[in-house]
């Protein structure tokens, strides 16, 4: 049964929530505006800034000059899919054991294991670079790809996990009854099941791998730099900046902020962390 | 039976934390070249009796309280407005979710440079026109000032999840407590908190894992002051370890941090973890 | 013009090819997003251009560099073909074998044309380790038309900050959207330490006694730091506790302070129309001394290195030689404006008559820096070289967490004693876990 809403109730609630959201949305709309400004105007009041006649792409002229976007775009993808894929060949088996043959120590291993989420990443860089150093793992895509999949991974295996255990046992005890084999299980029956709730798991991840600026920016150089890398060169301002800093941030957060609109609605529905039944 | 891939897992996780482990006994200084001998738990002592340990654990926990009390009470708002019916929900939740995609990095020198810096910034700008004196932000309130652009990257992840919650409620329930007359407050309190309690635990799990280890945003903004004002652990073990090079510290910093990691975790679970049934 | 240029443009590539490896190679380069080093970059496609070989930037901001070209460099990481580093760390490196010595550029390399104190600050043991890509000392930045309209003329003999306190008291006036001065508030020991640094040498303070015993307690401290936090807050900006070096050359080049104590290196853009809306009212003289004049301006220098790890050492060698020659100082001159050109190096910059043309502080930065005296900077006798900084590995560790007490009380959130205290206690940890203390 549909509810009734008197109009004056939906006009109130669409502006309240509009100006809220609005207000979230701004700064990210804000530094799109500046981008496009001179540096000049860039730091003038902010309806001045609105008001003044002048739009200009010379900003990003500026930073493409700096640094090579494509480049860093392009480790970015690679960087932030690579992981995701790579985490999905180990977690998918890994939650699959634990949801569906699970032991007593299952809850600690998956409570432990989020735990080293908690370990701070600069702890531990002095042992990774040196591992890395010595297998020639420095500055390359696929360092990174690996790193971040281990960094992300507690989250997959958790979610998947979550996902997993919502499939009803009774299904897969009725495909193992017709003589399906443990990848026939996961491939057939399990893997269309639990597909909102890992399309929503890649997403998240990608998003994650794509805002990672610790090791992304600690282990690469010049090869494997992705676009936390790129956005570093312009973490101290450097006399008039804004509009290039501003450039330089929509040039970082452009794509994932469009992948993050195009499939909001893939990432909401299953990020939910088996939150509702 | 335990997959392969789980001890894979265990594995690969366990390699950098035995030598992590192993390097907090060393005297290793990255910038002092020396045969790194064994020096048992002298890092250990160094790092707890360092001045900014305590005060480190202190804004840890602030950071992290402050973020959750924001983003809990301000995501079960927003989740209530956002389950009201409404035209453009679409537009406007796309608005409400967009700053969970921007790098930590780029939303901390956003905050700083083009809203709270007092002179050019909006903020300093809307103060002047108002003939007030602008806010120091990052000398002022600076942890606050953290805690802020913090919770706003994290207000629409919290929002997103109790907003899926809050659908899955069942409208019938309520239109019954509504036709019984309850108020639209005791609703609230007794049918739709006991129903999100579960998301909230979420949340708080989820969102405690990565507060505790912020460092992008202190980072490009405070550097962990003025003083220690904004060093949390994870920023003081970086300073050991990057500004000091002192691997050793660095690293029984990191082993103290995990430890510190698995007694909240541990807290949590006993504390939240019957809404979790995993 | 055009042809003019392309003759110096040749004149470069000769120089530069004469090293050069035969086979192209593939270098990489990290360096900080400094105007000049940007420059450089926009630039370098005429090495890569005469030479065949190829360059990958990494243009880091200055602490991010600084971290990961050490982790890099002390794991032996090999990810860096060249760096960017500066006066402190170029001795302690090459001490330590991390750096190839570069005493062979080249005959075309021009050593004797370099600075003497700027090559002995970047070499060790007699061996330079780095050259020199741009040096600076300190001095007073200060709008003319402002002291013109208070009636202050420009001090002529070295004032104490005694007298510059006055004046910046004079000039102040912020509603005008005028500070009377601006200096460095952010903690670091390359920030707010660079300015508190000479200030302490001034009123008589150092940082160790000569059994490194820290003296960060001592009442010259008080008396200098006190004088920085009360100056700063009674004549400073808004929000001045998070403002380093770029922040107040922005404010000063955007016409918001009086005054402003910091790298003569910023002088070029200052000076720069644009860059600056100051450009033509701007005045300098001598950083300010008080008990003593030694040690009152500072010395720093960027300079180019070649990690030992690096396996392209020839290329790098070839390029170091090239960005640092008195040809690349041309050719910047004659491409960006020759206020542009990278000062405090070289005395044929410095013979230049275009560049003196251009370049009106360029006088008084010179005898600046060569002023600037690392071997002895206190009144008192200490164990260490260095002006603002103390030239060990463990300095940099004290620095930053003196720097943060101190921009803390400059904050308000602390007394300058609890500052200067819990300063003295970390230092004498620190030296203690060290081993200098026994």
């Amino acid at each position: 049964m549909a509810r009734l809403v008197s109009i004056p109730r939906k006009s109130f609630n669409t502006t309240l929530a509009g100006f809220l959201g609005f207000l979230m949305f701004f700064p990210v709309l804000w530094i799109v505006i500046l981008s496009f400004k001179t540096e000049g105007d860039a730091i003038k009041a902010p309806l001045e800034i609105l008001f003044a006649t002048g739009w200009t792409v010379e900003s990003y002229g500026a930073v493409q000059a700096r640094s090579d976007y494509f480049k860093h775009f392009t480790n970015s993808v690679f960087i932030a899919f690579g992981s995701t894929f790579l985490g999905l060949l180990i977690a998918v088996p890994a939650a699959w054991a634990m949801a569906f043959v699970p032991t007593k120590r299952t809850k600690h291993i998956l409570m432990w294991m989020l735990s080293t989420k908690m370990l701070p990443p600069v702890g531990v860089l002095v042992p990774i670079y040196l591992i890395f150093r010595d297998t020639g793992l420095l500055d390359s895509r696929f360092g990174l790809a690996l790193i971040l999949m281990m960094v992300n991974l507690p989250i997959i295996i958790w979610m998947l996990y979550t996902y997993f255990r919502e499939i009803p046992g009774e299904i897969l005890e009725a495909a193992r009854m017709d003589g399906a084999n443990l990848n026939a299980e996961i491939i057939f029956v399990l893997a269309p099941m639990a597909l909102p709730g890992m399309a929503s798991t890649v997403l998240l991840n990608i998003i994650l791998a794509w805002n990672e600026a610790f090791w992304t920016l600690n282990l690469t150089a010049a090869k494997a730099a992705p676009l936390t890398a790129f956005i570093a060169s312009y973490s101290s301002p450097e006399g008039l900046f804004y509009a290039k800093l501003s450039a330089a941030s929509v040039m970082a957060i452009a794509p994932i902020l469009a992948l993050g609109w195009l499939s909001q609605k893939q990432l909401v529905r299953g990020l939910t962390f088996g939150a509702v039944k | 039976m335990i997959s392969p891939s789980v001890l894979l897992l265990l594995g690969w996780m366990l390699v950098p934390l035995c030598m992590t482990l192993y390097f907090s006994t060393l005297r290793y200084n990255l910038i002092v070249p020396s045969d790194n001998p064994f020096v048992g738990w002298e890092n250990y002592y160094w790092f707890v009796t360092d001045p900014s340990f305590k005060a480190a654990m202190f804004n840890t926990l602030l950071l992290v309280g402050g973020v959750l009390c924001i983003t809990v009470v301000g995501g079960i708002l927003f989740a209530l407005l956002l389950d009201q019916p409404m035209w453009g929900q679409g537009l406007i939740r796309i608005m409400v979710i967009s700053p969970f995609f921007v790098m930590p990095t780029v939303s901390g020198l956003v905050w700083k440079n083009m809203f709270m810096n007092p002179v050019n910034g909006i903020f300093g700008h809307v103060a002047q026109a108002l003939n007030l004196a602008p806010v120091e932000f990052f000398s002022q309130i600076p942890l606050l000032s953290i805690i802020l652009i913090v919770s706003w990257q994290w207000l629409p992840f919290a929002t997103l999840i109790l907003l899926t919650a809050l659908q899955s409620l069942d409208r019938d329930q309520l239109e019954a407590a509504e036709m019984d007359g309850a108020k639209s407050l005791s609703r609230f309190i007794y049918i739709m908190i006991p129903h999100l309690a579960r998301a909230i635990t979420v949340v708080i799990l989820i969102q405690t894992i990565f507060l505790l280890s912020i460092f992008a945003e202190i980072l490009v903004t405070t550097n962990g002051g003025p003083g220690v004002a904004t060093t949390n652990l994870t920023y003081l073990i970086y300073v050991s370890s990057l500004l000091q090079f002192d691997v050793g510290m660095g690293s029984a910093g990191g082993v103290i941090a995990i430890i510190l990691a698995n007694i909240v975790a541990i807290f949590l679970m006993r504390l939240i973890g019957k809404n979790l049934d995993a | 013009m055009m042809r003019c240029l392309r003759m110096q443009l040749a004149a470069v590539t000769l120089a530069g090819v004469t090293v050069s490896t035969a086979m192209a190679a593939e270098i990489t380069i990290a360096t900080v997003n400094n105007s000049d080093m940007i420059i450089m970059q926009e630039l370098s496609s005429q090495w890569e251009d005469a030479t065949g070989n190829s360059i990958n930037w990494v243009v880091l901001e200055e602490n991010v560099l600084r971290q990961r070209v050490t982790t890099d460099i002390a794991t032996d990481g090999g990810s860096f073909d060249i760096i960017t580093i500066g006066a402190y760390e170029a001795p302690i490196w090459g001490a330590q074998d991390w750096l190839v010595p570069l005493e062979d550029l080249g005959d075309a390399y021009n050593y004797a044309d370099i600075f003497e104190p700027v090559r002995n600050g970047l070499s060790a043991n007699g061996t330079l380790y780095a050259v020199p890509f741009y040096a600076e000392s300190s001095f007073t930045f200060y709008r003319t038309d402002i002291f013109e309209a208070a009636g202050i003329a420009e001090p002529q003999e070295q004032i104490t900050y005694d007298q510059f306190a006055e004046i910046i008291a004079a000039v102040h006036d912020p509603n005008n959207g005028v500070y009377g001065t601006c200096q460095r508030g952010k903690a670091g020991w390359g920030e707010n330490m660079a300015f508190v640094g000479p200030l302490v040498n001034a009123f008589g303070g150092q940082w160790f006694d000569m059994g490194w015993n820290p003296t960060i307690d001592s009442p010259e401290w008080k008396a200098a730091v006190t004088y920085y936090v009360d100056l700063m807050n009674a004549y400073g900006p808004p929000g001045a506790s998070s403002n380093g070096h770029n922040e107040n050359r922005a404010l000063f080049a955007d016409g918001k302070c009086a005054t402003w104590v910091d790298a003569t290196s910023a002088a070029g853009y200052i000076f720069n129309p644009d860059e600056s809306s100051v450009h033509d009212r701007t005045g300098f003289f001598q950083a300010p001394k008080q008990v003593t004049d030694k040690g009152t301006g500072w010395f720093w220098a960027w300079a180019l290195s070649i990690p030992a790890s690096s396996k392209q050492a020839d290329a790098a060698k070839d390029f170091l030689a090239w960005a640092t020659s008195q040809e690349y100082v041309e050719l910047v001159g004659n491409t960006k404006g020759w206020v542009a050109a990278p000062p405090g190096t070289r005395k044929s910059t410095y013979d230049n008559p275009e560049y003196l043309a251009a370049a009106p502080f360029a006088p008084t930065v010179l005898n600046s820096i060569l002023a600037a005296n690392p071997a002895d900077a206190t009144l008192n006798p200490v164990p260490y070289t260095g002006v603002q900084f103390v030239a060990i590995p463990e300095f940099q560790g004290i620095g930053n967490y003196v720097g943060q007490q101190i921009s803390a009380a400059l904050a308000g959130q602390q007394s300058v004693d609890q500052a200067l205290a819990n300063s003295q206690q970390f230092a004498v940890r620190e030296m203690t876990k060290a081993g200098y203390i026994k």
